[in-house]
């Protein structure tokens, strides 16, 4: 059952071959037998799991069920959750319990999806390895001296691992697309604006954006059918209407301009893994696209614009983080200022306060026009060139990360080696495009994804061509626990 | 040496929409604490503000009002601090895009000048909550009520002179804006609260001197104790060869004076950038033509048609035009009884003296408007006199009806039948036969005065509702 997608299951579960209480009860019995190893989630909730999957039982019985009802599915401990602890992978929130729901997890529970429990992340998504958590560093499924991508490597690794038919994510800078790559999967950034913010807990307001995880690009075009739509309480969510993501799957590939930026192949990139990418774009080639040597002169200033617009956002996005109202607060405070002190001390990560610190500094009064300033104009510049290169091509590929996955700890201490990881993955939310990686092989026996990047809201268009990958090729059915056979 | 004040103030108006500027909840004063504050008001983890159009309405509504460059295209900022009642560690507020530009209005003062008082900006920001000191020992309460509540900060130029001219600032804007029915300016609950930036230099000199800031001044009787104390405390500096220092200092009422604040409670480098969680606002000319459309007759012009229409001096238009509905009260009595010099002074003087005393509002008036022209057009038809009307003024104060209601069921009807009157006069005479002689040998002088004697006597006898001229008339002729 572990094995099937979420299209099969919910085929499954309509044609009565399983319960959903069943299903869920599968889903828990993997969760139980291998997350000791993997740790990729914080929290799981049975009781509510089971009850959720027997008012699902009933919605499929009565014929009143969507395509997701009674679908296991396990959320980024990011976005908050009724009555049950969202830690966003820190310690300041360990106690946290939320009185509402984010959107999402709204839309989810209204299509009657049964939530397994909440993923492990690095702390408040800040990481590309899923060692920054304050609840331990989640494990490769494929291998667990390696990391999992972040940060939203628990939701990765419990796909991959067959602990949840799929997973949400967010994606701030390659957040959900690098840890997909890492743990072959599919995963997918939506255009900013496409899913609502309201209850995702912000890192970087103008970047981050939430999106599925998944095993097949069918199965992320139904959980999209679920989490995208105007959310009239996030002034940034779009009102652009919403499609059905499946509708497009099958559409043949012949004339499809497909854009292959020459700064994301060339120095930097891993052998192994760039052999997998051509041979990938060789497969869409034979499909009948059309492939395009682009540029993208600006991409140099990817890394430095990020890295300065997304810790000046998070620096005071974590400012209500005070000990005041909610979360951790240090014990017997002197005054005021040792409360503010001591508590954030004491309740962040050094990752997080490092970027709490660059981003400050960024925003001073005497830097602010070196740093924030020509930050946001790179990032017009960054966006400016996608703009010109999608007015050329439908769809731009490339790697989604310079290599596969590297093993836990190398990088832990060289922030900026960290940082590089996202080099190929930044600039798609710099500029607020919906980027994809889909599995397109294996290097050194691990995985490898194919970025794909679109024009904003062109998420059908996407998952067209990654669907159409899937159906020529089987990188997306392999699975760690056979050693990469299907 | 003689010293000029330079005074720019910078007004926190609270607008009166029915709920907060980024959130549904209601901002109604004086509830329990923490009852009006939702999850975003508390900035729990994941919430996100949302724009509340009725601010922006109430904020383009004021622009428009002061005559202003409106910010088709502004920008909310993020403003970065520390403290208890600031749950998000940030304000939003706006920076380098406000909502309102450059604009100016007229202040009047109590001898009836004019002025022109530039507005630098006004700019729209949520308002933070409450560290409540009392009550907690050795602790701080947070009150997150007030934490949201829609602010439109008013920056004037440093065109301002004087204690007299700030408080004349500050009543034309109260009158302003609540003709605009965008806040109650009710500055004994904060609805109004007033920063003063204030600097001395020596008179003829351009450049302004270093200038303290006082912060949260919130009555008009404040604004003008604080400034003065502030003018002589900078004097004094400035007279023994000192120099001001630049700070941030607070206005204690208790013992009327201005210290500086601590260090702590002075941020000085707020971050500024722009709020990333909400979109810009963007308006065009049909947006800001509709709201033009709803603005109702301002306090300067309706001023200036008083004096023009009605003959009013600057004084007396000036206080009829303070509040909408004062004027529109008193256009009503003018209306009801075609005498606006006899309005102005009843309404000025009887009216407002009774309300004043007895502390109502216009609205709450137990005398309509109707009804005191009522009153009016029977001094002008000499029903009554002016004495007879104040005490059925009274009466109608005490709800005993209409004037005519009034005068009837107390039969205070002025007596103007001619043969009544003269067998009055006549009885007055024949009585005061000493009088009489007196009146008859003196000069014509004299006469004049003692005249007032007998028309006393003969209103004594009438009750005072003996028709004065026509007594007069009587008692020349009957003298001789």
């Amino acid at each position: 059952m572990h094995n099937q997608t979420v299209a099969q299951l919910a085929q499954g579960l309509r044609d009565k071959a399983f319960s959903s209480v069943e299903l869920t009860q599968a889903y828990l019995q993997r969760i139980s037998e291998h997350d000791a190893t993997f740790n990729a989630f914080i929290t799981v909730d049975e009781d509510s799991a089971l009850a959720t999957a027997r008012t699902a039982d009933l919605r499929l019985a009565s014929g009143d069920a969507d395509a997701l009802t009674g679908i296991p599915v396990a959320h980024k401990d990011i976005f908050c959750t009724e009555g049950l602890r969202t830690s966003c992978g820190s310690k300041m929130l360990d106690n946290f319990v939320p009185p509402y729901n984010a959107t999402v997890i709204k839309r989810f529970n209204e299509a009657g999806a049964v939530m397994l429990g909440k993923t492990n992340l690095d702390e408040f998504a800040m990481g590309s390895s899923n060692e920054n958590s304050y609840y331990g560093a989640v494990k490769n499924p494929w291998n667990p001296d390696l990391v999992p991508g972040g940060s939203s490597g628990g939701s990765a690794a419990a796909v991959a691992a067959r602990m949840a038919p799929a997973a949400t994510g967010t994606d701030t800078g390659g957040s959900i697309r690098q840890p997909a790559a890492f743990c072959g999967i599919t995963g997918l950034k939506p255009t900013y604006g496409r899913v609502s913010r309201l209850g995702m807990i912000a890192y970087a307001s103008s970047l981050d954006q939430g999106g599925p995880l998944a095993r097949t690009a069918e199965d992320c075009a139904l959980l999209l059918n679920v989490m995208a739509g105007h959310d009239p309480l996030d002034s940034t969510s779009s009102d652009t209407p919403v499609e059905d993501y499946t509708a497009a799957l099958g559409d043949r590939l012949e004339g499809l301009r497909i854009g292959l930026p020459r700064e994301y192949f060339g120095d930097g990139l891993d052998g192994a893994t760039g052999t997998c990418i051509q041979a990938a774009l060789k497969e869409l080639e034979a499909q009948g696209a059309e492939l395009v040597d682009i540029s993208l002169p600006s991409s140099s200033l990817t890394i430095p614009a990020y890295y300065i617009i997304a810790p000046a956002e998070a620096s005071t996005n974590l400012s209500r983080f005070d000990g005041v109202r909610y979360g951790h607060r240090c014990e017997d405070p002197a005054d005021l200022h040792d409360l503010y002190t001591r508590t954030r001390e004491e309740g962040f990560g050094d990752e997080v306060k490092r970027r709490i610190l660059v981003g400050t500094y960024a925003l001073s009064a005497g830097y602010y026009d070196a740093y924030y300033k020509k930050a946001q104009q790179a990032r017009r510049l960054i966006s400016n060139d996608f703009r010109l290169a999608l007015e050329q091509v439908d769809v731009i590929a490339g790697p989604t990360t310079p290599g596969p996955a590297f093993a836990l700890g190398a990088k832990s201490d060289d922030p900026v080696a960290m940082y590089l990881e996202d080099v190929y993955t930044l600039a798609v939310n710099l500029a607020g495009l919906p980027g994809m990686s889909v599995p397109a092989g294996l290097a050194d026996g691990k995985p490898v994804g194919l970025q794909l990047i679109g024009r904003h809201f062109a998420e059908a268009r996407l998952l067209n061509v990654a669907h159409r990958f899937q159906q020529a090729t089987d990188w997306h059915t392999l699975s760690p626990a056979t050693g990469g056979a299907a | 040496m003689q010293w000029e004040t330079v005074i720019g103030l910078e007004v926190h108006l609270q607008l009166a929409t029915q709920s907060k500027i980024f959130s549904g909840s209601p901002i109604a004063f004086g509830a329990e604490p923490n009852t009006q504050a939702s999850a975003v008001d508390l900035a729990m983890p994941g919430m996100l503000p949302v724009l509340n159009a009725e601010a922006v309405r109430m904020a383009v509504m004021f622009g428009l009002g002061i005559d202003a460059e409106i910010g088709m295209r502004s920008v909310f900022d993020r403003k970065n601090y520390f403290y208890p009642d600031l749950p998000k560690g940030y304000q939003i507020s706006q920076f380098s895009d406000p909502i309102v530009g450059k604009g100016e209005f007229e202040i009047q003062l109590e001898d009836g000048s004019t002025r022109q008082i530039g507005i630098t900006r006004a700019h729209l920001e949520e308002d933070a909550g409450k560290s409540l000191h009392e009550d907690f020992h050795g602790m701080t309460g947070i009150d997150l009520n007030r934490a949201g509540t829609p602010l439109l900060e008013i920056v004037s130029e440093p065109d301002i002179r004087s204690a007299a001219e700030a408080v004349a600032y500050l009543k034309a804007l109260h009158s302003l804006v609540t003709y605009l029915g965008i806040s109650d300016g009710n500055m004994a609950e904060g609805s109004m609260r007033c920063d003063i930036n204030i600097s001395l230099r020596p008179q003829g000199q351009a450049e302004y001197g270093t200038r303290a800031e006082i912060k949260n001044v919130n009555s008009f009787r404040f604004v003008e104790r604080a400034i003065r104390h502030e003018v002589e405390r900078q004097s004094d500096i400035l007279e023994d060869g000192g120099k001001v220092v630049q700070e941030t200092r607070l206005y204690d009422a208790d013992r009327d004076e201005t210290r500086p604040m601590r260090s702590k409670e002075v941020a000085n480098d707020y971050r500024y950038f722009p709020e990333p969680d909400l979109l810009p606002i963007v308006i065009d000319e049909a947006y800001v033509a509709a709201i033009r459309d709803t603005l109702p007759e301002l306090p300067t012009a309706k001023r200036h048609r008083f004096m023009d229409q009605y003959g009013l001096s600057a004084y007396d238009a000036n206080v009829l035009a303070d509040s909408r509905e004062l004027a529109d009260y008193y256009e009503t009595v003018v209306s009801a009884c075609g005498d606006a010099k006899i309005a102005a002074n009843w309404v000025q003087v009887e009216l407002l003296g009774q309300l004043n005393k007895a502390e109502l509002a216009i609205n709450a008036s137990p005398v309509s408007a109707t009804d005191l022209g009522g009153l009016i057009v029977r001094i002008l038809d000499n029903s009554i006199s002016g004495k007879i009307a104040k005490q059925v003024f009274e009466a109608m104060w005490q709800g005993e009806g209409s004037a005519d209601e009034v005068i009837d069921a107390r039969g205070l009807k002025q007596v103007s039948d001619s043969g009544a009157l003269e067998a009055m006069v006549d009885d007055v005479i024949a009585n005061n036969s000493a009088q009489v002689e007196q009146y008859l040998a003196a000069d014509e002088g004299k006469r004049k005065k003692l005249v007032g004697f007998f028309v006393g006597q003969v209103m004594k006898v009438s009750k005072g509702q003996a028709n004065p001229q026509m007594v007069n008339q009587l008692l020349a002729k009957k003298l001789g």
